[in-house]
Formats: structure tokens, C-alpha cells, sequence
């Protein structure tokens, strides 16, 4: 099989390897960039564990893109969120609102959740559960998961809120 | 104490408050997880490893009259292709399942039995490779007879497995009760209600696919990294498969990315793994695709037929049940061996029934193995969903509220322990106040008043109520055993100089938070910071002997192991404390949480204090303070509960919105109100899947036609209701701490709400039953039937 290189920024850092062309960005990632938290889930571009941000804050199924299709592009993975050991408001809000149980699903799920509120800051609850609609998760029923998303939306609409919790 | 959630659950609990237990901590589990740093199967590669893939038969049914590997081999990085022929000649082609009643094949031995079976495992230095070589592996098939659902493999027209002595599909009979004095009981009724209720085939399919890592180190030993919820069974079962003494075998179950039940069985891709790693002495992985995933094991699959018999007043009088299950190619139940059909016996549910008979025959079929759980504590959930479903269907034929019928029949919380007639002993319940809690809450009068103005504009407005009793934690001893091992749970804890310290157990959370309800468990008997323990689980070399978690055990087991291991722990500091103290250990109460010299006020040491003097000032005591214990429960834990569903269905799209959905459960105490909450919100919406979208459903070819998360739904976000929930409190008599279970009381109880309140929108139309998955397709269907029925009257 012919391999090719393949160069990207994760999280920042620039990945380089040389992969075969079919090879998926989930599994460079996980692999090439030696980071874990981004998972697989199905063969059918249906649970979502995969999400990564592309270029900014547009979510991308990192399964359903091959590595290639990534090259000279950035890349941010859950890896990324927290910032000296200090959680991103979202995920401290999924800790908070006990939006998680085995975890699988979670990084995805708040890359999403942080793409949406990109895109809308103020979500109604529908919104929030029509931004995740492409996200399973198998444990938590969602409902806490809403409500992560909301409290994530308020802290970082408010960032004192977010200094506030710090004190 | 710190750490509380903020966004306090809606549970509210009927129990007083206590030191650490009760409280809505916190996951300490949660920040590894949220930083992308769990390590799930995938997440670990050992040096030099090799990936297997296995091939699978696109034949359901098929003699196998040859493989060739020859064009596989050529794939640069191929290593090896193995088939049942290696693996016999090892003596490991065959498997035994856990309930001790059947074997399965490892890989197919002479011919497949199902779609998708394993045919042959292949390795090589990547997994695109590995992947490429199943393409070229060829497999000459004679395609044979295909024996698509039990009921024509009863005729036994076709013999699914030669190899079996029993030259027939019926695998066994089981049977409790008293059958002469049902069939009297209900010759004799005033009504007797018949149904023929189906509970589908359906899987569990955890989001992350099963997967494992095999490795034989220098020293020989083989190191065994699996998605388990059984660790330590899987460490005896590979001796008895593999012949390998037990010391030389660690299982290590890392974090898994969701279990409820699919992650209990040894399946075939695991023993390939060991197989490969052994003979080319190098660590093998795998990891399941998704369609591996879901087609390598299912859940349910009984087709049920009950009857009811009832006084004119509605008093039931009699139960019986006959039931055919489909068990797939082989019987990989994951049963205790004294019960081939698990808990089904727990289907005269929450009602006093004077009589009661249960009959059931197992039948191999042409689909994927199994009758593992889904959720569900060995076949509870089949059996409450029945007699739920079946309870509804008798109020309407006795035109009485579903709710009345059920008041007037549940067992009285004076009655416990009660001994049901299919041989339970309930341990306790409170059922009538579970009942009004929900109904009030809901607000069930003025639900009624609604539904009955929708009715008269012709709208479609049902409620579904489920008063629905489980039987888990299993089990005693005398009647409970996996593989012949007794069903215990051990525990031990370890308490370092400082007042912290570390506790492990063998069982296995995929999700339920054990790393902070054990914690809570061990501070709130010793008044120790929950914070401060370590909760380590999953590795056999490690943790003490545990038979796992799955069929809601852990709390009622290991619960139970960990608040006597404390116990034990706090008899101990008594001696230490009354040395530090210079009384004597009788003078001593344990009060508020610490030591208390009786009759000195002051006079106190607390845990942390002891702790430090277990290392520093023993005196003639032993030094150090841990304590190991094993825990055989005197008998089965009985939660309960009462769902309500409630629906309007579309009159003609048949789509059915769940409008408001309310769980009002009893789990005895309460170790932590937020994760018990999350608990049943994840099992709400898994029952939800089941009642509306789920089937593992096979064509009459034997086509499995279910394979991937495209036609398997998982709910999304989207569909998923909002849920409401609330507690009512009646401990366990027996238990440690008084508690039950919960994780797996949505799954079981919500079903029948679904299916009851959907049946109660259509019930103005004359339908009575649909059996699930409620699709929009089928109660469409379902009103257009009672329409045109209606209308050539
Ligand atoms: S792994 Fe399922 S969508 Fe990517
Ligand atoms: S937390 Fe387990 S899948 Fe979402």
C-alpha cells in the first residue's frame, strides 16, 4: 500500500507520519498524535465519540475523514480544553450537572456542545438537543447533558461567573 | 463536606441524612474522563503487537467445505490465519458457556450456525492489513436449511447441532410452580385474560465495542487486558479453557466505555486472541467493529403466553406462563447454573397471586448466540414487562383503572417477607405508597379529566402505568453459582496512616461510578473523608475474588462486602482507641462518627486520629488497619417502583410523542442521590429504545438485519424524553446498609409504561395489544386495522 505524508496541527502541535492513504483521521490522531480521548464507536458515521473541531470550531466526524483529507489543517481534540490543569467551563459543567457515566462518549459530546454554542450562544433546550443530535451517548439519557450545556452557556457568556467559581 | 453537585438532582429521598452516604458527591472519577485521558481498551498498545480480525459467515446456516488462506497469506505484514482446525488441534476450539448448559464454538467447526459467525481469526503487523486479509480469506460454503424462529425448530425438521447427544433443537425445560393448582384456579375464575406477548430480540450495545490485548510476558504469564465485567470469572474461566493455572493469568479490565451486560460473556474473538499471542509470542489485539459488536450476542428473544385469572371484583386468582425462547446456536446464557432461566420467576411481579405456574422450552435457531442481559438481572425484564403489559390488558376487560386493579392486588407491606408462589422470598416493598407518591406527583386525576375531553374530540391521549417489582443481587450462596463459583463479592479496604486510604473490589463499573459510591460506603462507616479513598477494580492480581457486575449486583453484593469490611475495620480501631485513650474497649461508643468514652464527655478520638495511632502507638495491638471480607448475601434484594408514561400518538402518522415520563423508585437506601438519578435516566431511555425503535430482527433467509447503528437505533438526543423522577425509601431488611439496587429498575419498569400508555391512546379504537418495537409503521398500521375493522362492522 502506498503511504503518504500526512501533516496537521493538533491541539497546536504539528503531527507529521507517514500513513496510508485510507487511513482514518480518528486513527491518526489517536495513533500519530498519540492522543486517546478522541474514540471510535461504529463502522457507520452514526455515535459521534469521534468528533473533533476542524479549522476553528466546525465539528467533524474525525471517522468519516481520512487522515489525507486533514493534511495541512488544524485539528482540536479534548486533549486541548483544559488549560493548566484548569477545566474549560464545559467541562467542568459536564462534571457539575453529572453529564457523563463511562466517559466514551464524552469528548465528543462537549466538542459539540462547544461548536453549538459557538454558533449560538443562547441555546433554547431544543436547540441544544438538536446540536447533539448527532452525538449517542448510551448512559446518561441527555437530560444532564442539557443542562451541562446550559451551564456551560451561562458561565461563558459571563466569563466573571467563570472567575467567580474559581475563588 | 465538599464537592456536593450543583445542579442538585430532582431525586429527593426519603431517607435521613447522614455523614457521606445520601449525599450527591461528586464523581471522583469524572476528571480523567473529561480530559480525554480514560483508558478504554483501544487506548492501550503493548510493543510489538499484532491486530487480529476475524472473518464472519454470510451464511446463516452452511456446511464449510473448505478454506483456503493462501491469498490472505500474501498480504504484506499477513502473519497467520487460524481456524477451528489450529484450534482443536490445541484443544481450545470449543468454549464452555457460563451457565455450564452448552458449549460454543470458537471458531466454526465443520459449519456455521448463524450469520456472521466467526469462520477464522487472522493476524498481522497492522490492522489495515488484517482488515485486507479477511477480504481474501476463502471459505467454500454449502448453504443449508435455515431454521429462522423456535417455533419451526421444535418441529426439529432440521438438526441444528449434531454434536450436541440430544438429537433435537429443544435445549431444556424449566419450569416453577404449582400447575394442578393454577389450571384449577383458573377453570374456576370469573375471567380468565390470554395473551401472546413477544419481548424482541434486542442488544445492549455499550458505545464502545467489546476489545482485548493478549500478551504472554518472558515469564510465560499471560497478561490479559479485556473489556470485562467480570474480571475474576473470566480469570477462572481461562484456566478451564486454556488449562492455564490461575497464577499465571492476570485480567485487567481498564475503563469501559459502557457494559450493561454485553461485556459479561468470553466471546470467540478473545479466545482467538489468547490462541494467536500463544503460538506466535506476540501481544495480539482486538477490537470489535460495531457490526462484530452487535451481532455476536443479543439480549430477550421470549415469546410469552399468559393467562390471568380474576374475580368478577378483580381479584386475581391464578397465573400462568408459558414461554418459548429463542436462544440462537448456542446457549450462551450467562444464567446462574441452578437457572436456565434466570429470575423469570419473578413474573407474578408486585401481586398477591393465590397460585402461579411458569413453563418454559429453549430452542436453538440460526441467529447469533446468547440470552445475556440487556440491563436486566437475568430475564427480570421479560418477566415484568409481562405481567405490567398483562395487568392492563385485564383492567380493560374488567373495565377497571389499571391503577385499582393494582391496588387491590399488590402484595401489602405487612405481607414481607413474602414468599411469592414462584418461589421468591421478597424482602420488602411498600408498593401502594410507591403508587400514590407517583400518582400524585404526576397528577393522575387531572390527566384523566384531559384524556377523557382528547377522547371525545377523537384525539389519541395515553397513560401507561408499571408497578413493576425486580429481583436482583445475586446471590446467595446455596442457590447462586457461575461456573460452579458462589455468587459472593469480597472487599478490601486498606487504611493508610494519614486517615485516607484505598479499597478494592471485584467488581467492574462501566459507568456507575463506583470509584465514589464505594467511597461514600467506607466514610460513611468509618466518618473518613469520601474524598480521600482510592476505589481500584478490574485487575485480578489485585483485586479480591469478585463475581462482577452486571444483573444489578454490586451495590447489594459488594455494598454489602464493603460496609462489613469497614466494620470490621472500626472493631479493630475500637482496640486501638481505647489504648490511645487508656480505657477499656467497652467503655467505648461509636457515635457522631467517632470513638466516645461513655459517661466523659470530651473524652473522644475520631477515625483519622486512630488511624495514625494503628501505625504509630498500637500498643498490644496488631499494627495497620484494613480489613478484607467476603460477603455471601442471606438473600435477594426486591426494589420497586412506579412509571408513568405519558403519550399522544398521532391518528395518522402513528407517531407517538412521550409528553411526560415520571419514575418513582424504591431502591432502598440511597448511596448517592445525583448518580442513582443518572442512573435512571440512562436506563429510562434505554427501555425507551426498546419499547420504540429496537429490534435485532432476522428475514426469513436468516439475514441478520440489524447489524450497525443504521438500523439498530440508539436514541439521540433528539427523541429522548425529559425525565422526571423521585424516591420512596424502603430499605432492605437484610442488607448492610439497607439498600437494593437501581441501575437496572428503568430498563425493567419502563417498557411496559411505554407499550401500556400507547395501548391506552388506541384503546378507544379497539387495539389491545402491539407487541414492540412501537414503530410508527406498526401502530399506524394498528389504527388503520381497528379503523377499517370499525368500519366494515
Ligand atoms: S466512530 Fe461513530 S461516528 Fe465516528
Ligand atoms: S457517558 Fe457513556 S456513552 Fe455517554
Amino acid at each position: 500500500m502506498n503511504e503518504v505524508n500526512v501533516s496537521m496541527k493538533i491541539n497546536g502541535k504539528t503531527v507529521t507520519g507517514s500513513v496510508e492513504s485510507r487511513v482514518l483521521l480518528a486513527h491518526f490522531i489517536r495513533e500519530q498524535g498519540g492522543l486517546t480521548g478522541t474514540h471510535v464507536g461504529c463502522d457507520s458515521s452514526s455515535c459521534g465519540v469521534c468528533t473533533v473541531l476542524l479549522d476553528g470550531y466546525t465539528p467533524v466526524k474525525s471517522c468519516t475523514m481520512y487522515a489525507v483529507m486533514a493534511d495541512g489543517h488544524e485539528i482540536t481534540t479534548v486533549e486541548s480544553l483544559a488549560v493548566g490543569g484548569k477545566l474549560h467551563p464545559m467541562q467542568q459543567a459536564f462534571w457539575d450537572q453529572h453529564g457523563l457515566q463511562c466517559g466514551y462518549c464524552t469528548p465528543g459530546m462537549m466538542l459539540s456542545s462547544i461548536a453549538l454554542l459557538k454558533q449560538n450562544p443562547n441555546p433554547t433546550e431544543h436547540e441544544i438537543r438538536e446540536g447533539l443530535s448527532g452525538n449517542l451517548c448510551r448512559c446518561t439519557g441527555y437530560n444532564n447533558i442539557v443542562k451541562a450545556v446550559q451551564q456551560a452557556a451561562q458561565v461563558m457568556n459571563q466569563p466573571e461567573l467563570a472567575a467567580a467559581a474559581d475563588d | 463536606m465538599t464537592d456536593i453537585a450543583q445542579g442538585s438532582p430532582e431525586i429527593v429521598t426519603e431517607q435521613p441524612a447522614k455523614f457521606a452516604m445520601g449525599k450527591s458527591m461528586k464523581r471522583k472519577e469524572d476528571p480523567r474522563f473529561l480530559q480525554g485521558k480514560g483508558n478504554y481498551i483501544d487506548d492501550i498498545n503493548l510493543k510489538g503487537q499484532l491486530y487480529m480480525a476475524l472473518v464472519h459467515s454470510p451464511y446463516p446456516h452452511a456446511n464449510i467445505r473448505g478454506i483456503d488462506s493462501s491469498e490472505a497469506m500474501k498480504i504484506p505484514g499477513a502473519v497467520a490465519v487460524v481456524t477451528s482446525k489450529e484450534l482443536n488441534a490445541y484443544n481450545v476450539g470449543w468454549l464452555p458457556t457460563f451457565h455450564g448448559l452448552d458449549k460454543q464454538m470458537v471458531l466454526a467447526d465443520g459449519k456455521v450456525l448463524y450469520q456472521y459467525q466467526e469462520v477464522a481469526a487472522v493476524y498481522a503487523e497492522t490492522r489495515e492489513a488484517a482488515y485486507d486479509m479477511i477480504e481474501l480469506v476463502e471459505v467454500d460454503y454449502e448453504p443449508l436449511e435455515v431454521v429462522n424462529n423456535p417455533f419451526k425448530a421444535m418441529k426439529d425438521d432440521v438438526l441444528l447441532r449434531p454434536d450436541r447427544e440430544a438429537k433435537t433443537n429443544h435445549i431444556y425445560n424449566w419450569n416453577v410452580g404449582d400447575q394442578g393448582a393454577t389450571d384449577a384456579a383458573l377453570a374456576t375464575s370469573d375471567h380468565v385474560v390470554k395473551q401472546h406477548v413477544v419481548f424482541p430480540r434486542v442488544h445492549a450495545a455499550p458505545l464502545e465495542p467489546c476489545g482485548c490485548i493478549a500478551e504472554f510476558d518472558v515469564m510465560g504469564r499471560l497478561q490479559f487486558y479485556v473489556t470485562s465485567q467480570a474480571p475474576h470469572v473470566y480469570r477462572t474461566a481461562l484456566f478451564l479453557v486454556l488449562g492455564i493455572p490461575e497464577d499465571k493469568i492476570r485480567v485487567i479490565s481498564p475503563d469501559l466505555g459502557g457494559g450493561f451486560g454485553n461485556k459479561v460473556p468470553v466471546y470467540p474473538g478473545y479466545v482467538c486472541a489468547i490462541a494467536g499471542a500463544l503460538v506466535l509470542q506476540r501481544p495480539v489485539k482486538w477490537i470489535e467493529t460495531r457490526t462484530e459488536n452487535l451481532t455476536s450476542s443479543f439480549a430477550r428473544d421470549y415469546h410469552m403466553d399468559i393467562e390471568i385469572g380474576a374475580t368478577k371484583e378483580g381479584k386475581l386468582t391464578a397465573l400462568k406462563v408459558n414461554t418459548v425462547a429463542d436462544h440462537g446456536a448456542f446457549d450462551a446464557a450467562a444464567d446462574p447454573s441452578k437457572y436456565p432461566a434466570g429470575m423469570f420467576g419473578i413474573v407474578s411481579g408486585s401481586y398477591d397471586f393465590p397460585v402461579a405456574y411458569a413453563n418454559l422450552d429453549a430452542y436453538f435457531t440460526n441467529k447469533q448466540p446468547g440470552g445475556v442481559a440487556y440491563r436486566c438481572s437475568f430475564r427480570v425484564t421479560e418477566a415484568s414487562y409481562l405481567i405490567e403489559r398483562a395487568m392492563d390488558i385485564v383492567a380493560d376487560e374488567l373495565k377497571m383503572d389499571p391503577t385499582e386493579l393494582r391496588r387491590k392486588n399488590f402484595i401489602q407491606k405487612e405481607q414481607f417477607p413474602y414468599k411469592s408462589p414462584l418461589n421468591f422470598t421478597y424482602d420488602s416493598g411498600d408498593y401502594e405508597h410507591t403508587m400514590d407518591v407517583a400518582l400524585e406527583k404526576i397528577g393522575y386525576k387531572q390527566l384523566l379529566e384531559e384524556q377523557a375531553e382528547k377522547r371525545a374530540r377523537g384525539e389519541l391521549m395515553g397513560i401507561g402505568i408499571s408497578t413493576f417489582t425486580e429481583v436482583t443481587g445475586a446471590g446467595p450462596s446455596k442457590h447462586f453459582d457461575i461456573l460452579g463459583i458462589k455468587m459472593f463479592d469480597g472487599a478490601e479496604i486498606r487504611i493508610h496512616p494519614s486517615g485516607s486510604g484505598i479499597i478494592r473490589t471485584g467488581t467492574k463499573s462501566q459507568g456507575q461510578g463506583h470509584e465514589t459510591t464505594w467511597a461514600q460506603i467506607v466514610a460513611e462507616e468509618l466518618g473518613l473523608d469520601p474524598q480521600n479513598f482510592l476505589v481500584e477494580e478490574g485487575d485480578t492480581d489485585t483485586a479480591p475474588y469478585g463475581l462482577g457486575t452486571y444483573a444489578s449486583r454490586s451495590t447489594p453484593v459488594a455494598g454489602g462486602a464493603l460496609a462489613l469490611a469497614a466494620r470490621k475495620i472500626r472493631e479493630k480501631a475500637r482496640k486501638i482507641a481505647a489504648h490511645v485513650l487508656e480505657v477499656s474497649e467497652h467503655d467505648l461508643e461509636w457515635k457522631d462518627y467517632a470513638f466516645h468514652v461513655m459517661g466523659a464527655p470530651g473524652k473522644t478520638i475520631t477515625m483519622k486520629e486512630v488511624a495514625f495511632a494503628a501505625y504509630t502507638n498500637p500498643g498490644d495491638n496488631e499494627p495497620g488497619l484494613e480489613a478484607t471480607l467476603y460477603y455471601d448475601p442471606p438473600n435477594m434484594v426486591f426494589p420497586h417502583g412506579t412509571y408513568v408514561a405519558v403519550v399522544d400518538v398521532d391518528r395518522d402518522t402513528g407517531e407517538t410523542k412521550v409528553r411526560r415520563f415520571l419514575a418513582v423508585d424504591d431502591a432502598g437506601t440511597i448511596i448517592n442521590p445525583m448518580i442513582v438519578e443518572g442512573q435512571i435516566h440512562g436506563g429510562l431511555t434505554e427501555g425507551f429504545a426498546i419499547a420504540f425503535m429496537q429490534e435485532i430482527a432476522y428475514d426469513e433467509a436468516g439475514n441478520n438485519l440489524a447489524t450497525n447503528f443504521t438500523d439498530y437505533l440508539i436514541p439521540t438526543s433528539l427523541e429522548s424524553p425529559h425525565w422526571e423522577t423521585a424516591a420512596t425509601c424502603t430499605p432492605s431488611p437484610h442488607h448492610p446498609i439497607g439498600a437494593k439496587s437501581v441501575g437496572e429498575s428503568p430498563n425493567v419498569g419502563s417498557p411496559a409504561a411505554f407499550v401500556n400508555a400507547v395501548i391506552d391512546a388506541l384503546s378507544p379504537l379497539g387495539v389491545r395489544h402491539i407487541d414492540m418495537p412501537l414503530t410508527r409503521e406498526k401502530v399506524w398500521a394498528a389504527i388503520r386495522t381497528a379503523e377499517n375493522a370499525v368500519a366494515a362492522d
